[in-house]
C-alpha cells in the first residue's frame, strides 16, 4: 500500500493541494495527515473540508498542538504571532471543524507503523524530536518499527544502524530509500504548508511498505498567493515572510 | 558460521557451483542460473554467534549501494535478498585481474604506475559522480578488466542518497589500517577525497613496495597519520620520477582540501606527466620537520568534522574545463572572448582545472627541414601560444595544462580527448554568423591539405563545423563563445 504522509499543513490551501495532487500522481492510494492542520496559514477552513473529506475516505488524522490550541485543550505557550494566528483562526471556524478536530486521536497505531504530530512518548507533551535520544525515547515509546510524524518543520529521517541509537539522515527529494522493518526508523516527514529549512517548496512522503521504500518528496506551489492570503487576512507579516523564506 | 552452501544447493533459482573466496564478513559462491548474460557471483555474509556484529550491515550497505550504482565500474547486481535464509547479493563475477597481482610485484616503473592509477582515479570519479564513495580503496579491491578498473566490496561505502548505516554516534574509524584516509581515522565517511587518499596510498605502495603510514594495528597508531607525512617516495626509490611523487604525496596530503579535489583531476595528471606543475612535494628528499609536524598535531587534538554535503557537491567546485583554441589561426577578437568565458567558468568553481586544447595536422603533413618545421618544434610553438593565451588568466600551475593534439579531424580529437579524460565543460569558438548553419553537421571538412593553405572562408568554415560537430557529440556541457561585434 502507498501511503502518502502530510504533516504541519497550518492552513495552507496552496501548499496541501500541490501535495495531494503531486501524491496522486505517484499513485498514492492512501492518506495519513500528521497534526498542524491549521495555525499560521490563512485558510484553515478550505484545508479542515479538505481532510475531513479524505478522513470520511479512511484517511488517518493525528491531532497537533495547533489543533489543540484552537480548541483550547492544553496550556501551552507559543509565540506571539502563532498566538494571534490561533485567536483569527477560532473565529473562523465552524461548529462542524470543532467537532472534527475534537473527534481525532492524539497517535495512531496502524499495523508496523505509529502516526503521531510530535513524539510517541507522551505525545500530549509535543517534545520536538530533534536529536537521536528523542528520536530513540519516541521508537520505545511506540514500540513500533516505524513511527511517522511532523511538528518539527524540516524533514528528517532517524535510521538504525550500527550505532546504539537512530542516527539522522537528511533525505534527498524524489529517492526511495530502502526501509525494512528490522531497521527501526522514525521519519519527521516535514512541513506541507511551512517549510522551515531554507526551502520554501511542500513538503511530504510516500511509503510503500509493500516494497519496503521511503520516499520524501519536495513540491513547488503558489507560494506568492499563499503569503498574499496571509497578508490580506490581516495575520503577523511574519507569517507571509516565512512562507516566502522558507524560515 | 552458518551452514556452508555445497555445491549443487539450488537458491532462489541461482545453483551454487563452488565456493570461491572466504573473507571476514562473506563468502563468495560462483552460481549459475538466472538470465544475465554473463558469469554470476553470490555474496553470503557470516551471521550467527561468534561472527562479526557488522557483517550484515556491511552486507546490506554493499546491496543498497551497489544496487543504485551504474557504469562499466562496478559489478552488476541480479538479485538481492537482505532477509533470506540465508540473505544473499547475487552479482556480476568481474573477469578481472586483482590490482593486488601488481603490488606484489611493487616497485613498478611509473609508465606501469600511470595507466593502472589512471584506471583507478576514473572508476572513483565514476562513483562518486553517484554521489558515492567507496571509502575502502586497496588493491585487493579493485580489479583491472581491458584496461579499466572495476571497482568491488562495497561494504564499507556511503551513498548521499541513503542512510549511513555505519554512522555512529561516537565516531571511530572503519576501513583497512594500511589505506584510511585521516578523516576517516576520526569517524568522517562522507568526504569523496578521502577515496583520493586512498588511491595515493595505492599509488605510493606500487611505486615503492611500502604501505606510506606501514600498517599500524591500534587506534593511537592510526591517528599518527593526521599529523605525521610519509617518507617521499623517492627516498625509498629512487627511480620514481619527481611528477609521479608530486601527484603521490598530493592525494596523500592530511587537509582534505590540499589534496587534488577530485580523483578525475588525478587521472588527468596521470595521463599527461609532462604536464605535472612538479613543486615542492615533487622535490622533497624528507618528512616535515618537527614544527610542522607540531603545528598538525595541535590542529589534529582539537579536529571537529564538518557537516556532510552529498558526495558529488565537491565535484561541483572541482570540474574539469576543456578550451579549444585555435593557434593555428589568428583571431585576437576570438582569443579575447574565449578567454573572457572562461575566465568566468573556472572562477565559479572554486578547484577548477583548466586544459588548454590546440588540435594541428598530424607531424607526417608537416614537411619541412628546418629546426622550426619538425613535429616536435611544431608542438613546442604551439604550446608556447596556449601558455601564451592562458597567462592572462592567472592560474597556478597545479590549474592549468597546455596539449596540442595532432589530428586531421579536430572535431573528433576534442571529442576523444573530452571523453579520455572526464572533461566536465567545453568551451570552443562559436561558428561564425555568416555561415549557415543547417546542413552543417555531417557536412565534417577534412584537415588541412598539406601544403596548401586554405582560404580565409573555407578556414571559417571548417573552424566553424569543428565546433558544430563539438557541440552535437560532445559528453558534457558546451558552452559557444563569440566575440562581440560593436557593428
Amino acid at each position: 500500500m502507498k501511503l502518502a504522509l502530510l504533516a504541519d499543513l497550518h492552513a495552507n490551501l496552496e501548499a496541501v493541494e500541490a501535495c495531494l495532487e503531486h501524491a496522486r500522481r505517484e499513485a498514492a492510494e492512501a492518506f495519513a495527515f500528521l497534526g498542524d492542520l491549521v495555525g499560521y496559514g490563512a485558510d484553515p477552513v478550505a484545508v479542515l473540508d479538505v481532510v475531513a473529506a479524505h478522513a470520511a475516505q479512511g484517511a488517518i488524522v493525528v491531532r497537533g498542538n495547533h489543533d489543540a490550541a484552537v480548541l483550547e485543550l492544553g496550556a501551552e505557550t507559543m509565540h506571539r504571532s502563532a498566538e494571534a494566528a490561533i485567536a483569527w483562526t477560532r473565529a473562523r471556524l465552524e461548529d462542524r471543524h470543532r467537532a472534527f478536530l475534537a473527534s481525532l486521536p492524539l497517535l495512531v497505531r496502524r499495523g508496523a507503523a505509529v502516526f503521531v504530530h510530535a513524539s510517541a512518548d507522551r505525545p500530549e507533551d509535543w517534545t520536538y524530536v530533534t536529536d537521536p535520544l528523542r528520536a530513540e525515547q519516541s521508537l520505545d515509546a511506540a514500540a513500533a518499527p516505524f513511527v511517522f510524524c511532523g511538528h518539527v518543520h524540516e524533514p528528517v529521517l532517524y535510521f538504525t544502524g550500527a550505532a546504539s541509537r537512530p542516527v539522522p539522515f537528511h533525505p534527498v527529494p524524489g529517492v526511495p530509500i530502502p526501509v525494512p522493518a528490522r531497521r527501526r526508523c522514525l521519519a519527521v516527514v516535514g512541513s506541507a504548508g511551512q517549510p522551515r529549512d531554507g526551502k520554501t517548496a511542500a513538503c511530504w512522503a510516500l511509503w510503500d511498505d509493500a516494497r519496503e521504500r521511503l520516499t520524501f518528496h519536495r513540491v513547488p506551489y503558489d507560494v506568492a498567493a499563499a503569503a498574499a492570503k496571509v497578508r490580506a487576512a490581516g495575520l503577523p507579516e511574519r507569517l507571509a515572510h516565512r512562507l516566502e523564506r522558507g524560515e | 558460521m552458518p551452514a556452508r552452501l555445497e555445491p549443487g544447493v539450488v537458491v532462489d533459482g541461482f545453483r551454487i557451483e563452488e565456493r570461491v573466496h572466504e573473507g571476514g564478513m562473506s563468502v563468495l559462491y560462483r552460481v549459475t542460473g538466472g538470465d544475465a548474460p554473463f558469469p554470476l557471483l553470490m555474496k553470503v555474509p557470516r551471521l550467527g554467534p561468534g561472527e562479526p556484529a557488522t557483517s550484515l550491515i556491511s552486507f546490506e550497505i554493499e546491496a543498497m549501494v551497489l544496487g543504485a550504482l551504474q557504469g562499466p565500474h562496478v559489478p552488476r547486481v541480479v538479485a538481492a535478498r537482505e532477509d533470506g535464509d540465508p540473505p544473499y547479493l547475487v552479482m556480476e563475477r568481474v573477469e578481472g585481474r586483482p590490482l593486488s597481482e601488481w603490488a606484489e610485484r611493487a616497485p613498478l616503473p611509473s609508465d606501469e604506475i600511470a595507466p593502472l592509477g589512471g584506471a583507478l582515479a576514473t572508476a572513483l570519479h565514476a562513483l562518486h559522480a553517484q554521489d558515492a564513495i567507496h571509502l575502502d580503496v586497496k588493491p585487493s579491491n579493485v580489479l583491472l578488466r581491458e584496461g579499466e578498473a572495476v571497482l568491488v566490496d562495497f561494504g564499507l561505502a556511503h551513498h548521499g542518497h541513503f542512510p549511513d548505516l555505519l554512522a555512529e554516534e561516537y565516531r571511530r574509524p572503519i576501513g583497512s589500517a594500511p589505506y584510511i584516509a585521516p578523516e576517516q581515522v576520526v569517524g568522517v565517511r562522507c568526504d569523496p577525497r578521502s577515496d583520493v587518499f586512498a588511491l595515493g596510498a595505492v599509488l605510493y605502495q606500487l611505486a615503492t613496495g611500502r604501505y606510506p603510514f606501514g600498517a599500524p594495528e591500534t587506534q593511537g597508531a592510526l591517528r599518527r597519520r593526521l599529523w605525521r607525512d610519509p617518507a617521499p617516495p623517492r627516498a625509498l626509490t629512487p627511480g620514481v620520477p619527481e611528477w609521479l611523487q608530486e601527484v603521490i604525496l598530493r592525494c596523500l596530503e592530511v587537509d582534505a582540501e590540499a589534496r587534488y579535489p577530485s580523483a578525475a583531476q588525478v587521472a588527468l595528471d596521470l595521463a599527461h606527466p609532462d604536464q605535472v606543475s612538479v613543486g615542492e612535494r615533487g622535490r622533497r628528499t624528507r618528512r616535515a620537520g618537527l614544527a610542522t609536524v607540531a603545528r598538525r598535531w595541535v590542529r589534529a587534538v582539537g579536529w571537529e568534522p564538518a557537516p556532510c554535503p552529498p558526495p558529488s557537491a565537491y565535484l561541483e567546485r572541482a570540474s574539469i574545463v576543456l578550451v579549444a583554441i585555435a593557434t593555428t589561426h589568428h583571431d585576437d577578437a576570438q582569443a579575447q572572448a574565449l578567454r573572457e568565458a572562461v575566465a568566468r567558468i573556472v572562477a565559479a568553481g572554486g578547484h577548477a582545472r583548466l586544459a588548454c586544447v590546440t588540435v594541428v595536422p598530424p607531424s607526417p603533413e608537416l614537411g619541412g627541414s628546418g629546426e622550426d618545421d619538425t613535429a616536435t618544434g611544431q608542438r613546442l610553438k604551439h604550446r608556447v601560444l596556449l601558455r601564451h593565451w592562458a597567462e592572462p588568466l592567472r592560474l597556478p600551475g597545479t590549474r592549468v595544462s597546455f596539449h596540442v593534439l595532432e589530428a586531421s579531424d579536430p572535431a573528433r580529437a576534442i571529442l576523444d580527448y573530452a571523453r579520455a579524460n572526464a572533461v566536465d565543460h567545453i568551451v570552443i569558438g562559436a561558428p561564425p554568423r555568416e555561415l549557415p548553419l543547417r546542413g552543417m553537421l555531417g557536412a565534417v571538412a577534412p584537415g588541412v591539405a598539406p601544403g596548401a593553405a586554405p582560404e580565409p572562408l573555407q578556414l571559417l568554415r571548417r573552424l566553424g563545423t569543428v565546433s558544430m560537430q563539438v557541440a552535437a557529440e560532445a559528453p558534457c556541457t558546451v558552452t559557444l563563445v563569440r566575440a562581440r561585434r560593436t557593428s
